[in-house]
């Protein structure tokens, strides 16, 4: 279910490494938790973010969330998609529900992210 | 919901269900040492004939009726027809509390749907919320309104715009770091565009004007919205005589990009100076930047239409400091009253009075021009209210009209230095001539 070559942080972002590039989305877990999602406030491109700072926010009909970027970078590429389809992070969150790509400025912060393994302990504790 | 207050049994059994010996018990957490002790200092109750009396003496002080009034600049002399009234106060409108859940309100979500829908037709845009409080507060809300769209810390502000409007704008600026410039006015009354141009700069958001501004004057608002967006600035339209949009062209249609103001003249009595009714509209691209509440049609489970509210996560209760305003309300029942005067004058009857109104202002307007020292003092179109200046300080003018049974108009020297021997003055359908042939005599007489 979570991809293993993907890094999760305690917000519940995913975070795929493509060379120097991070693409970033929320998980499964997230989405489920928010439900039906019919709105994503995406960052411009260009915008500079630190680890653990809001890059947008996404909507359910009675809920709104800060999404929380996992590293510190520039955003050099938002998914335009979501505009139109929202629900994209839904059907595929880990996928086609990708919501922003960034520079990374510092690759030892990967280090304070879960792996795949990890992150699925975690929400199993959240659960109960 | 019932209005009848619960008695002791009904006390008695939620106690009981709860576990509570008594409603002191609810109260424990609070300490011994704070806890007020006696009686509270307020008067005892009153029969109703005692509280009718209580009332319709102070009432009595009221002398409004026995004036003959020309006061306008915000809040208008309309005639209400009774159809209003009958309506609004059916029971079903007047008893519900915050009656918004879809389950069972869908009459009053319906109303705010249509009044949203009149309002959106007026003013030529594609969305509105369910009312604001007022025009001032309508004014403050779309100057911030701006500034989130556009996120440039500069905001023009026409010094045209009405007084009061103005300081709630300097009210809910204060403290955000923004810079609210006032642009003058020119000979006409109008914004001078000349003058206009180098007060834009890269750090402006918005451009907001009055129109009919405070001195009844109209502004050229398709060249204000050219010269806005060239700027890359948005145009933002008070109106606080609706009544002139039977006449006028819709803001929206000529570039205003946010429409808001007071709709107190539909079917709202003057009253104390309120409850009045703000309301705002704006284009479809900044529907999410729109405080306020905000109904929408949909269909039910069962494919039926429908109302709710709708878009809730642009307010408080949900986005909490990053809300779009802090309003969690609207002017449900002046709302539901504009609604109800409209939908009876319909499309050709607000035109019909916009006209009866522009009328009788150009009758008055010529009779009182024509009384030796009395001029029109801004050149510039208006429509139901104008600025006469005369020979002498208006404050002597005044007194001596009152002193005969007339409110003759509104003082502007003490908001706009210059214009102490000017006075603001508001014609509406409900002058005949005969009043108005009144108000000239009075004032050839005191000016002799």
């Amino acid at each position: 279910m979570y991809p293993d070559n993907f890094y999760y942080s305690k917000d519940h972002e995913w975070l795929k490494l493509e060379g120097e590039v991070a693409v970033l989305g929320i998980t499964d877990f997230a989405q489920k938790q928010l439900g039906d999602i019919i709105y994503v406030e995406l960052p411009p491109v260009g915008k500079v973010l630190d680890a653990h700072q809001s890059l947008g926010t996404v909507e359910s009909v009675k809920s709104v969330s800060d999404i929380y970027s996992p590293v510190s970078g520039e955003v050099i590429e938002v998914n335009s998609e979501l505009a139109q389809t929202p629900d994209l992070i839904n059907k595929d969150p880990h996928g086609q529900g990708w919501i922003a790509k960034l520079k990374i400025k510092d690759s030892s912060e990967l280090q304070n992210l879960m792996k795949a393994a990890d992150y699925e302990k975690y929400i199993e504790g959240l659960e109960h | 919901m019932s209005y009848i207050p619960i008695s002791e049994k009904d006390k008695k059994e939620m106690l009981e269900r709860i576990g509570v010996n008594s409603v002191e018990e609810l109260f424990c957490c609070i300490p011994e040492t704070i806890r007020f002790r006696g009686k509270l200092n307020l008067p005892g109750p009153l029969s109703e004939p005692e509280i009718l009396e209580y009332f319709e003496s102070r009432a009595r002080k009221n002398s409004f009726d026995r004036y003959l009034s020309f006061l306008g600049g915000g809040a208008y002399d309309h005639f209400i027809p009774a159809v209003v009234d009958y309506l609004s106060s059916r029971g079903e409108f007047v008893s519900p509390y915050t009656p918004y859940q879809p389950e069972v309100s869908q009459g009053t979500l319906q109303v705010i749907f249509e009044f949203q829908t009149l309002i959106c037709q007026l003013t030529g845009l594609d969305i509105a919320n369910a009312s604001l409080y007022d025009g001032a507060t309508g004014a403050a809300e779309a100057i911030l309104m701006a500034y989130r769209v556009k996120n440039k810390k500069r905001l023009l502000v026409a010094s045209s715009l009405n007084p009061q409007y103005r300081q709630v704008i300097y009210t809910y600026t204060k403290n955000l770091g923004l810079e609210v410039v006032e642009i003058p006015y020119d000979e006409k009354g109008r914004l001078d565009l000349r003058g206009l141009e180098s007060a834009f700069n890269a750090e402006t958001s918005v451009l907001l004007c009055q129109s009919p501004n405070y001195f009844g004057v109209i502004e050229d608002l398709k060249n204000l919205a050219d010269l806005a967006h060239r700027h890359e600035t948005l145009l933002a339209v008070v109106i606080s005589e609706p009544v002139s949009l039977g006449l006028l062209e819709a803001p929206g249609r000529l570039g205003a990009d946010i429409v808001t103001g007071e709709a107190q003249s539909f079917g709202i009595p003057l009253s104390y100076g309120g409850p009045y009714l703000g309301f705002m509209a704006c284009k479809k691209e900044f529907v999410r930047q729109l405080p306020g509440r905000i109904a929408g049609q949909t269909v039910d489970a069962e494919g039926r239409r429908g109302f709710v509210l709708t878009l809730s996560t642009r307010e408080q209760h949900i986005r909490r400091e990053k809300a779009t305003s802090n309003i969690c309300t609207n002017q449900a029942h002046c709302a539901l009253r504009a609604t109800i005067y409209l939908e009876t004058l319909g499309r050709v009857g607000l035109k019909k009075l916009a006209w009866l109104n522009l009328q009788k202002a150009a009758y008055a307007l010529n009779r009182f021009t024509s009384i030796p020292g009395v001029s029109r003092k801004f050149g510039g179109p208006v429509f139901n209210e104008f600025v006469l200046e005369f020979p002498v300080p208006w404050e002597t003018l005044s007194q001596k009209l009152e002193e005969k049974g007339i409110l003759g108009g509104i003082a502007l020297g003490s908001d706009y230095p210059g214009l102490e021997r000017c006075a603001l003055i508001t014609v509406t359908e409900k002058h005949s001539r005969e009043k108005i042939d009144r108000y000239a005599e009075v004032l050839q007489e005191v000016l002799r």
